[in-house]
């Protein structure tokens, strides 16, 4: 493969940046965990909402950009909800309505659109970001609003005796990556292991002939979205309670698109493994490479992550547009 | 029977291939020129030149731009008001540090800035296409808000991190007045969309409509896709800084660097879906309408006497925005231009149903 | 099927295209083994076999469209192998598409007119001025269009949008764009799939006119076997990507192999 010098070259480039800081001993060790650490958790939090992406392309070959307003949707519901009735209530309400809102995503937008190319679809899902957003604040109100886990917020400190001034981290990250995990091994369990699984695995390598095995298409990909409104729940819900739910819970969606173009469109690892090379790469950047680049060219302040995981998707596309872990596309004329 | 083309016969390949070919166009043409350089100016209030009728022209000229690139060439920006800001960026500059040129040539210039940069970023777009594009413009879009923002140079070390310009000056002439503005505005529009109407039906907008519909076709017939695909994003980009530089200094007066940001991008977007991708005149009804919309959506609680408070009125007119989006690429993915020429047809055999 | 005998137009001339050892391969899957064959100047040369023999692949190849693993193609006295496709094309080598590849957002006139993109040089600046020598160029090509419309016989759709053309109109514009790159060679790919008789007449007159009048060699895949033995004067046999005859109609029509794999006997 003439591709693989420049893959190799970014892959090392970006290893050398991720050691540097500690290698010049330009940080101290402790301090250079919690950002990695740091870096992870936030790596989690984007896997969640790429797998949303993933599991509707998998199945469906389509590009659901709502998916960042799906997550504030379903994060308002429960936060809402909440404040009416015990926490789990809500939870299993808002379980339901993303269930339907999925499902009515699919049958308004996506199924008249089923034979246009990827880019009408992509402007559509967008529609339907926009429309969500206002809906969604019409709906259950503008202000910032939160979700209370019960789970403390206090940092804690630990590994004080192997790192110089212990390590701070927060036991919600721990609980947050711990969901993502359990969330993973569901989803990986229920394509293996079952029937339905199976059949969503066969829409999404060849929609034509999983139909003529006489598996109903329009069924299976209600199931996919409603998944996906699932997943977007668990993301809204750990992100809300993480940031509190607000406004900009929906450019979370657009981080989520360097994601999937490393891991790879259809991947489920992918979306993991993109989510998390993102989130430290961007905390990364931000902490070490940010003061460096100030420094250097008297900036006025950060704000590198703003455009770093965009960068570096762009990187990949030119060097390995199937990602990390997608299926390389062959055109036959 | 107004609308009818009997005896208009065309007698040579140049008739035929005129801008305008039916003579009822031509003379609706010349009237709405005339109406626009002479009436407007006369009879419209500075509020609507302010608040409606510049900033369409402004964003009809970034339309047009963008949709040379998506309507005409098919290939996907969500990031172009990053073009935007560097117009408007170079503008700036140079009418800081080289104060003696005059403001077309400042325009022009800076135009041609957005154009090299335009180039620069359409260059992924020769080995992806679609939505990754998509994502390589995005990566445009947030690092020239980045850049924007922190290199101070740019803002000339402001400390807010905001420009502000003074009025327009030209061989004495002064475009102080909303009426002064909306004319410097209009005559810009009329050239660029003239010139964008000449490249689109020339060998150049052939190659790029055939890049969109069918781009190994088109490279076996001897289009080169790096020439189609890169003049694409140049003249778009020329556009759009053109438009940035202009939205900054003629309707915004001072801006900081957000003025730029992905809404703006989304907006552009937006209009040219529901104006209609691939034609210029489905760029200024879709900057027509996203100008007009929240306007529009402020009113009808006044004349409906039901209060609606702004916040409430954003939200709708997201809702509406979404709601259209979806409802244009479903029912009518040419957008109103479609619609338009629909209208069009039925005029010609008016009053007879067929 | 009456049509012409051989085309009384001009000599068939010395080698202009020679596929030398070409092996083309996707994945697992081989396309072309070892395919060697030359086709000269002005003749009609056929290439036959069954489905899948890789016909569509080895004109792809010739296009530059697909580049083979193995051999090369002489052009003109040069050799190439991964010529991207629109430099075939500017040196002369036209092609159409056996699922047709129509600008379907264009009219029939402005597909036409982009087959003279090539030739067409006036710079951006000029095409946006217009008035003056882009004008004067778009004229001129216009001119050269409108002949190849009267050749074709299609002057009534000119300004139609080609995707709501009948099938059999939409070849004919395919035909017509890639005669407006005025090439040295047509590559046709089942000019003549999915035509009734009549249709087929046309498009045999057609093609052979074009070879008379403009001098094209033309090489053309197709599978109604007439037509073949009719119009063209020497044929290629491939299966499974393998060259298996090679000669005149009629030496091919009596070569084993060929009846074998391909044509059959009649009972």
């Amino acid at each position: 493969m003439k591709k693989n010098w420049s893959v190799y070259l970014l892959g090392a480039t970006l290893l050398v940046g991720l050691v540097l800081p500690l290698a010049t001993g330009a940080s101290p060790v402790g301090f250079y965990i919690e950002v990695l650490l740091g870096g992870l958790m936030t790596g989690v939090l984007y896997s969640l909402v790429a797998l949303g992406f993933a599991l509707i392309f998998k199945a469906s070959g389509v590009f659901n950009f709502a998916q960042g307003a799906m997550v504030l949707f379903a994060a308002l519901a429960v936060a809402r909800l909440a404040e009416a009735m015990p926490l789990w209530v809500a939870i299993v309400l808002a379980t339901g309505i993303m269930v339907v809102l999925a499902w009515l995503i699919e049958r308004l937008v996506l199924r008249p659109l089923v034979n246009q190319e990827g880019v009408a679809l992509l402007m559509a899902t967008l529609g339907v970001t926009y429309f969500l957003d206002g809906f969604g604040q019409t709906v259950w109100g503008s202000d910032i609003y939160k979700i209370d886990l019960g789970i403390a917020k206090e940092p804690v400190m630990i590994l004080e005796r192997l790192f110089e001034g212990g390590i701070l981290v927060n036991k919600e990250d721990f609980v947050a990556a711990l969901v993502a995990a359990a969330l993973v091994a569901g989803l990986v369990l229920f394509f293996q292991k079952t029937a339905t699984g199976r059949a969503l695995r066969a829409v999404a390598d060849d929609h034509q002939a999983a139909q003529s095995v006489g598996i109903p298409l329009n069924r299976i990909w209600v199931i996919i979205w409603a998944v996906a409104g699932f997943v977007a729940l668990v993301a809204g819900v750990i992100w809300g309670s993480q940031l509190g739910v607000q406004f900009s819970l929906s450019q979370v969606a657009l981080k989520a698109l360097p994601v999937v173009i490393l891991g790879g469109f259809t991947s489920i690892a992918g979306a993991i493994v993109g989510g998390l090379i993102i989130g430290v790469g961007e905390k990364m950047a931000e902490v070490f490479l940010g003061p460096v680049l100030v420094k250097a060219f008297d900036l006025a302040g950060g704000g590198i992550e703003n455009w770093f995981a965009y960068v570096l998707a762009l990187l990949f596309l030119l060097v390995r547009p199937e990602g990390l872990f997608g299926e390389k596309h062959i055109d036959r004329v | 029977m107004l609308y009818r083309e009997n005896g208009q016969f065309k007698s040579s390949y140049a008739a035929d291939q005129q801008m305008l070919p039916i003579l009822q166009d031509r003379l609706f043409m010349a009237g709405l020129l005339a109406f626009a350089f002479v009436v407007v100016p006369l009879v419209a209030s500075d509020y609507l030149f302010l608040s409606l009728i510049n900033p369409f022209l402004i964003l009809a000229l970034a339309a047009i731009g963008l949709n040379l690139l998506v309507g005409y060439c098919g290939q996907i920006s969500i990031g172009h008001a990053a073009f935007m800001a560097v117009g408007a960026y170079a503008a700036y500059n140079l009418a800081l540090r080289v104060p003696q040129l005059n403001f077309l040539v400042v325009l022009v210039l800076a135009g041609l800035i957005a154009a090299a940069v335009g180039i620069l970023f359409g260059i992924p777009s020769l080995r992806i296409k679609g939505l990754y594009l998509a994502v390589a413009t995005l990566a445009a879009q947030f690092f020239m808000d980045w850049l924007f923002a922190r290199v101070k140079w740019f803002t000339n070390y402001s400390p807010s991190g905001s420009v502000s310009t003074a009025p327009i000056e030209m061989l004495g002439w002064t475009a102080d007045t909303p009426a002064r503005k909306y004319l410097l505005l209009l005559g810009i529009l009329v050239v660029f969309t003239l010139v964008a109407k000449n490249l689109v039906r020339s060998h150049i907008g052939r190659a790029w409509m055939a890049m969109r519909d069918m781009d190994v076709a088109a490279e076996v017939i001897g289009i080169r896709p790096v020439y189609a695909k890169l003049t694409a994003f140049a003249l778009s980009a020329f556009y759009c800084g053109i438009a940035g530089a202009l939205w900054g200094f003629v309707h915004l007066g001072s801006w900081e660097p957000l003025a730029f940001n992905l809404n703006l991008s989304l907006n552009l977007l937006f209009m040219i879906i529901i104006g209609g991708m691939g034609s210029l005149l489905g760029s200024y009804f879709g900057a027509a309408f996203i100008v007009a919309l929240p306007i529009i959506l402020d009113q009808i609680p006044l004349w409906l006497g039901i209060p609606i408070s702004t916040a409430t009125a954003s939200h709708l007119s997201f809702m509406i925005f979404g709601g259209l989006i979806v409802f244009f690429l479903i029912v009518e993915p040419h957008g109103l231009a479609r619609l338009w020429s629909i209208g069009k047809e039925k005029l010609r055999l008016w009053p007879f149903p067929h | 099927m009456a049509a012409a005998a051989q085309p009384q137009g001009r000599p068939i001339g010395e080698v202009i295209l020679a596929v030398e050892d070409v092996s083309l391969a996707f994945g697992g899957v081989r396309a072309l083994s070892h395919v060697s064959f030359d086709v000269r100047e002005h003749e009609v040369r056929a290439i036959i076999g069954p489905n899948g023999a890789g016909k569509s692949s080895m004109l792809n190849v010739i296009n530059g469209v697909y580049h083979p693993q193995q051999g090369t193609i002489r052009y003109l006295g040069q050799e190439f192998h991964d010529m991207d496709p629109h430099e075939v094309a500017v040196s002369g080598i036209a092609r159409t598409f056996q699922n047709l590849a129509l600008f379907k957002g264009m009219s029939v006139l402005d597909n036409i007119m982009s087959g003279r993109n090539l030739k067409m040089r006036s710079n951006l600046l000029l095409q946006a001025i217009r008035i003056g020598p882009a004008l004067r160029e778009e004229i001129a090509h216009r001119e050269v269009v409108e002949e190849i419309i009267d050749f074709l016989e299609i002057q009534a759709y000119r300004k139609t949008p080609v995707g709501t053309l009948p099938y059999g109109l939409q070849k004919r514009v395919d035909l017509a764009r890639a005669l407006a790159m005025e090439p040295r060679v047509l590559l046709l790919d089942e000019p003549m799939a999915g035509m009734n008789l009549e249709e087929k007449q046309d498009m045999c007159r057609f093609i052979l006119d074009a070879n008379e009048h403009f001098g094209t060699t033309i090489v053309l895949i197709e599978h109604d076997m007439s037509v073949v033995m009719d119009i063209s004067d020497r044929v290629v046999v491939l299966d499974y990507g393998k060259k298996i005859g090679d000669g005149t109609p009629d030496e091919v029509r009596a070569n084993q192999a060929v009846v074998d794999a391909y044509l059959g006997v009649s009972h």
